[in-house]
């Protein structure tokens, strides 16, 4: 470890200062988690309920006002979740500087356009 | 950052680390932290799964079709066995670790029976939602 200084690093931590977001993290990971426990039964319920439908009945079912904006929150929410919790992943195995900032990009990314995709199609099905 | 890359140093000057995984006894604790961060990657890939499925029904009959038929192979009930039992085991690690930062359940027969209570948890509502299905269709 090259040492440029000879205060800790808990001295050096400390007089950067806190950006009073340190739990912003945390509580959003808690929260999105608590919408999800009720969001994930209606998931399970409405792709039970897909299973053996054809396609008429299975896009009727995911048209449905109900149904869709159920499906919508939990995937709001789940992408808001998994997103917090790969960059959790990330920042505990990925130290080497630019190898992290590039995965917590990547993640941010692929999360944004899983995100997008599932409720355009989600939209198409409601409106078309 | 300069302590964020140890590989240039050798051994004997890097910092200690703390015990990591090969050196403890595996407990049921681990088992489920372990596999509570597994699920969840699990989860994050089976996104895909999911936009494809509403995207290919959002598509028209033809490519609804193509999605309908994996999931209804064996291969595609497999994978989604596998997604049950994954969301089971991460909804009901949430409710554990929901119960942990109430600052409950942390003397050791607490863990060990959280532990295994979601381990059982999980596998019981995997088994329940199949039932569910087998009966419905």
């Amino acid at each position: 470890m090259k040492q440029s200084s000879l205060k800790s690093p808990l001295a050096r931590v400390k007089s950067l200062g806190s950006a009073r977001s340190g739990t912003m993290h945390a509580w959003r990971l808690r929260l999105t988690a608590f919408a999800l426990l009720p969001l994930t039964f209606a998931f399970i319920v409405i792709v039970v309920s897909l299973a053996g439908r054809d396609y008429e009945s299975a896009r009727a079912l995911l048209g449905s006002p109900g149904a869709a904006i159920l499906l919508i929150l939990f995937v709001g929410a789940g992408i808001w979740h998994m997103t917090l919790g790969m960059q959790a992943i990330i920042e505990d195995y990925v130290h080497v500087e630019h190898k992290k900032v590039v995965s917590l990009m990547a993640n941010i990314c692929f999360s944004t356009l899983i995100g997008v995709a599932i409720i355009y199609a989600l939209l198409r099905l409601s409106f078309t | 950052m300069a302590e964020a890359d140890p590989a240039p140093l050798p051994l004997e000057q890097r910092r200690p680390l703390s015990p990591h995984l090969l050196i403890y006894k595996l407990s049921p604790t681990m088992v489920v932290s372990g596999g509570h961060r597994v699920s969840g990657l699990f989860l994050y890939i089976g996104t895909l799964l999911l936009a494809w499925y509403l995207l290919a029904a959002a598509g028209g009959a033809h490519s609804f079709q193509t999605a309908s038929a994996f999931f209804g192979s064996f291969f595609g009930q497999l994978v989604l066995f596998g997604y049950t039992f994954a969301l089971m085991l991460h909804a009901v690690g949430g409710v554990r670790h929901a119960i942990w930062d109430a600052g409950k359940g942390f003397e050791p027969e607490e863990r060990k029976k959280l532990a295994w209570g979601s381990l059982i948890a999980a596998g019981a509502l995997t088994i329940l939602i199949w039932v569910a299905h087998f009966i419905l269709t």
